[in-house]
């Protein structure tokens, strides 16, 4: 298991981590379970400006087509080039190699959760 | 009322293997196992195994009645043997497409869809004309026997039926180690009545994977030891329990129309391209209609697209021709064998030509697309 000590979550299932004033965001490893054979990704274009809860991106797995949300706002610097070939990194690799973008200008969002906060979270919406 | 989901008795193998469950037709069934790539690839290159005992089966020993609801003449189906078949409305609409079964006592036994096998069963019901003379099943639960959930020249044995799929290049030699009877000179779409790991049941070489391999009828009772027995033994094949979600993906590469997306009591046979399915010199319930629609011509028929890009098509995306909408999308998804999106759809005929470009409205941008013949994947051919 990765060392997600230092990552926050949202409640849609996408991991932050900051360094400064920028970010790397992807999705958790109960989203890509959840989701299934990741096949293709739809991402933003370097430059642009998102919002917080802002729709980033289109994940499509075998099953269905899911919109991605930004966790914080920023200024999206990088997007996961890889991806295009190897999609199936998000399943693999969910916390490592497939991250999805980096932000810059990140403004803080004091809503997201830690950890601890995130798997409580997840473990409430499984059992229901 | 609580609608509760129906199990299979191969339930708990399913959650023991840790399948993703979910809801299909009514029935609670494995998604997947571990993952629908992974699963896809084990039936196109070894052998996967399918819990397929949703599926409907209805015993026909009324030869009038079968042949009055099936679209194919039934007279020409040799006992032991299987065809694909389709059941339509008065309005030549298909209400469910079956393998039609001529078993050894002269009746047909229909495998039809999961979600339809009650409503199957209540319509051949109403159309029995005869009310006397038929002797109900015994109440034998297993596949040779009568049948119990009578009718009139009619029989619900769904219930009572485990059916599993083995299917794959490896399918045919790994059931044959295990079978008491002759299963590899069976011929395709044949089936016999034998043993499978010291359990009776139906073989037949029938599958909907595009890929060589045996379905297997049994009781309820004997399931779980077959699918375990089937499990042990292939594991040196490679074999590998597979879900709904790759039997969707591998039918779709095979072309295979999926009732309640491709065809539907709005669909007509031969819109669904589906003509090799009907005896029109016969009389069956929907003929005359099927026959007027062809008389007027069809205004949609179902194609091949081949995505030119990297969009997903799915169920219900629009198909335009020049930004004007011409058709839909009714199944799509990524073909893993062939490495790029295929789907099928409802298009014009004069849009309809292998080669024909069209664009498939993906997230409200139209995605380049290019009708092909089906179906997209057509397996080796055995030596």
């Amino acid at each position: 298991m990765p060392d997600l000590s230092g990552m926050r979550f949202s409640q849609s299932h996408e991991w932050v981590k900051t360094e400064g004033d920028s970010a790397t965001v992807g999705i958790t490893e109960y989203a890509q379970s959840q989701l299934g054979d990741v096949i293709y990704l739809e991402l933003p274009n370097v430059g642009q400006t998102l919002d917080v809860g802002a729709r980033l991106g289109v994940i499509e797995s075998v099953k269905a087509a899911s919109d991605l949300y930004s966790p914080v706002a920023g200024q999206v610097s990088e997007v996961n080039q890889e991806l295009k070939d190897h999609p199936e990194y998000v399943n693999e690799d969910p916390y490592g190699k497939g991250w999805i973008i980096k932000l810059g200008r990140v403004k803080d969002n004091s809503a997201l959760l830690d950890q601890k906060a995130y798997d409580a979270f997840v473990q409430g919406q499984s059992s229901s | 009322m609580v609608v509760t989901a129906e199990r299979t008795p191969l339930y708990e193998e399913h959650v023991r293997l840790g399948a993703q469950m979910t809801t299909f037709s009514g029935w609670v069934m494995p998604l997947q196992y571990s993952s629908i790539r992974d699963e896809h690839r084990a039936v196109r290159e070894a052998v996967g195994l399918f819990d397929l005992s949703h599926m409907g089966e209805l015993r026909v020993t009324d030869e009038t009645l079968a042949q009055r609801v099936v679209s194919r003449d039934l007279g020409k189906l040799h006992t032991g043997r299987a065809q694909y078949a389709v059941i339509c409305n008065d309005d030549g609409g298909i209400v469910d497409d079956v393998l039609v079964y001529a078993m050894a006592d002269g009746s047909h036994l229909l495998v039809v869809n999961a979600g339809n096998q009650d409503s199957d069963f209540d319509r051949i019901r109403s159309r029995s004309s005869s009310t006397s003379g038929q002797v109900p099943g015994t109440s034998s639960s297993s596949p040779s026997g009568g049948g119990q959930g009578g009718g009139v020249g009619v029989f619900n044995v769904g219930r009572d039926w485990a059916l599993l799929g083995v299917q794959g290049p490896r399918a045919v030699a790994l059931v044959q180690r295990l079978a008491d009877q002759d299963v590899a000179a069976l011929r395709y779409y044949a089936f016999i009545e034998g043993k499978v790991a010291g359990v009776a049941g139906i073989i037949s070489r029938t599958g909907y994977t595009g890929e060589d391999g045996l379905e297997i009828f049994c009781a309820n009772l004997d399931a779980p030891r077959l699918w375990r027995t089937l499990l042990e033994e292939g594991g040196s094949d490679g074999i590998r329990p597979a879900g709904l979600g790759a039997r969707d993906t591998l039918r779709l590469e095979a072309g295979l129309r999926l009732y309640g997306n491709d065809i539907d009591a709005a669909t007509n046979p031969l819109e669904a391209g589906l003509d090799w399915t009907l005896s029109l010199d016969k009389d069956f319930i929907g003929r005359d209609a099927i026959l007027r629609a062809r008389e007027h011509g069809l205004t949609r028929v179902l194609v091949g697209l081949r995505m030119l890009d990297r969009s997903i098509p799915r169920h219900g995306y629009p198909v335009v021709n020049d930004r004007e909408r011409v058709g839909v999308v009714t199944s799509g998804n990524v073909s893993f064998t062939l490495g790029y999106n295929i789907a099928m759809a409802y298009v014009p005929p004069a849009l309809a030509d292998p080669g024909t470009r069209l664009g498939v409205d993906v997230r409200a941008t139209p995605a380049p697309a290019e009708v092909v013949a089906l179906p997209f994947y057509k397996r080796p051919r055995p030596n």
